[in-house]
């Protein structure tokens, strides 16, 4: 029984350092966002300049307002074609059901790279271009499957015999759908949403194939600093972009597990 | 016959529902990937304004010049380093969430885990260039703490990329195992105990075995990225991080020539793929 306690003991201190590892680099990054020292010398001394810089600096702040409005736009797309694709797998049996639910896959698992340089040659070859309506055109390819993975499994869970229950009290399909399985669902799309929004606004290689020098977002301006010199302006940046998606994380946990307990 | 017909009247009723999404992923995914197959066998742009024609020169490209093979299996070494990695570090973290923590602790520490990996990549991959300078934090904390000095720079160099990676992916590898690690019933474990088979013997006969899906589907979900990844070989590795992928990316931000750079990611799908499809039996028999 002691060996029990000591081995569990010795898990409990290896997650923790687990946890250490993973959150002391973004922890460390924080921290010298409100370092003076533009090149992270310690010790350490208090400041808000590198915030206060940011305001300043235009081109930073144009390309945050792309990454939101994109990331916004991505989401209500998303979340709109993708319910509607998740009720249609859901609810109707066809041929070649199978195939289509089987194609969700390869946007999720083929590396962005692959799929960001092929549309990069697509769009050019017929004429869409580069530029922020590009990059919304790849980013709503890119999570719309994960919407629909999220809220298939929301529907998982829904109770065909609702359905059959408001049909037979004379609702009409759309009756039916608005008033019985949206609610139902509604947890999922909105985790589907978040998801949605979450990966727009962290996508960077498929953003950076498509951007054009005027059209760019937060992080292919972010790729493109790094690879000037480190600033502590780009900290300051990069820890707002962490807590806003750590943010955005924890609330799409609050209406979706995943897949841990039921 | 009467099932035939059922389901010709439920495509009609689906497709308007489905055609919007799926329309929206022909144009923006797989016709993209389509062309990229076509203009890997093309000698220029054909919007470019230039006279083309069709080549396998792109291909011969690869095999004749023993730099991207080269470039190629450093990848796929890279790939199989940082999964194993994941592997040793994510496992047996797994493990402990899924069998040694309960309730509430279980479920806050496993949203802590995984809570990095959904936050942009990018940054996290920079915020290590803060801890592994020389006279970063790394350097600081082991000269404070060491009674002799030591120069601690391991920023640009291969263990950096390494060290990235690691902590980019491996959250991947303990979602996956602890999702199958959970599923295990503990009677098992405890029958097996009973039985006489030493903590060794069950770990190796029964939840190791038990739990392969989950380490095939993490494997998959790191090795696939890991091998196409060109940002964090060039934020950590400097002049040491040149990777199949940062050729590629070379190729359409640098040399603009996009037709070679076609040729070489298709040959990474397809290598992709292959690798893709040896694990998908093992995931399928566990599904």
């Amino acid at each position: 029984m002691t060996t029990t306690r000591i081995l569990e003991g010795l898990g409990r201190l290896y997650i923790w350092l687990l946890l250490a590892f993973l959150y002391l680099p973004i922890i460390i990054m924080a921290l010298m966002s409100f370092n003076v020292s533009p090149f992270y010398q310690l010790p350490f001394e208090w400041t808000t300049e590198w915030y206060a810089s940011l305001w300043q600096n235009d081109q930073l702040i144009a390309a945050t307002w792309n990454s939101v409005e994109i990331a916004i736009i991505t989401t209500i797309i998303c979340v709109v074609l993708g319910s509607a694709a998740s009720l249609a797998l859901y609810r109707y049996e066809f041929r070649g059901k199978k195939f289509l639910q089987a194609l969700l896959f390869p946007p999720i698992a083929i590396p962005w790279l692959i799929t960001g340089t092929a549309m990069l040659i697509f769009f050019f070859g017929v004429g869409i271009g580069r530029g922020l309506h590009a990059i919304l055109l790849g980013h709503v390819a890119l999570a719309l499957p994960y919407v629909i993975v999220v809220v298939s499994a929301r529907l998982q869970t829904f109770a065909p015999e609702l359905e059959e229950a408001a049909r037979s009290l004379g609702a009409n399909q759309w009756q039916v759908t608005r008033r019985v399985t949206l609610p139902w669902i509604m947890p999922g799309v909105i985790a589907g949403g978040l998801f949605a929004f979450a990966v727009s606004f962290d996508q960077f290689v498929v953003s950076y194939f498509l951007a054009t020098p005027g059209q760019t977002t937060l992080p292919v301006e972010i790729y493109a600093a790094i690879r000037k010199g480190f600033t502590p302006e780009i900290n300051a940046v990069s820890t707002i972009i962490i807590v806003v998606s750590m943010a955005l994380m924890l609330l799409t946990a609050r209406f979706f597990k995943f897949g841990g307990e039921k | 016959m009467a099932a035939a017909t059922a389901s010709r009247s439920g495509l009609r009723s689906a497709l308007p529902l489905l055609a919007p999404a799926y329309l929206w992923l022909t144009v923006a995914i797989f016709l993209p990937l389509s062309a990229m197959v076509f203009f890997s066998f093309m000698t220029e742009l054909p919007l470019s304004g230039k006279p083309w024609a069709f080549t396998l020169g792109n291909y011969a490209a690869f095999f004749s010049q023993s730099l991207y093979l080269t470039l190629l299996l450093a990848s796929l070494r890279l790939g199989l380093e940082v999964t194993l990695w994941c592997v040793v570090i994510g496992y047996p973290a797994a493990y402990v969430l899924a069998k040694v923590l309960k309730g509430r602790s279980r479920e806050a520490i496993f949203l802590l885990v995984i809570l990095p990996f959904w936050s942009n990549g990018l940054v996290r991959i920079f915020s290590w260039a803060m801890v592994l300078r020389e006279g970063g934090i790394l350097d600081t904390a082991l000269n404070a703490v060491l009674p002799f000095k030591i120069n601690i720079d391991l920023m640009y160099s291969y263990p950096a990329v390494i060290i990235g990676l690691v902590h980019s992916y491996v959250p991947y590898m303990v979602l996956t195992c602890y999702l199958t690690l959970q599923a295990i019933d503990d009677s098992l474990i405890e029958a097996g105990r009973s039985l006489g088979a030493s903590r060794l013997q069950v770990l190796k006969r029964v939840i190791i075995p038990l739990s392969m899906p989950g380490l095939v589907a993490g494997a998959a979900l790191i090795f696939v990225p890991v091998v196409g990844s060109f940002m964090e070989p060039r934020i950590l590795g400097g002049r040491t991080g040149t990777f199949y992928g940062t050729v590629i990316e070379d190729q359409f931000v640098a040399v603009f020539n996009w037709p070679l750079g076609a040729a070489l990611s298709f040959i990474l799908l397809a290598v992709v793929l292959v690798i893709l499809a040896v694990a998908s039996p093992v995931l399928r028999r566990a599904a």
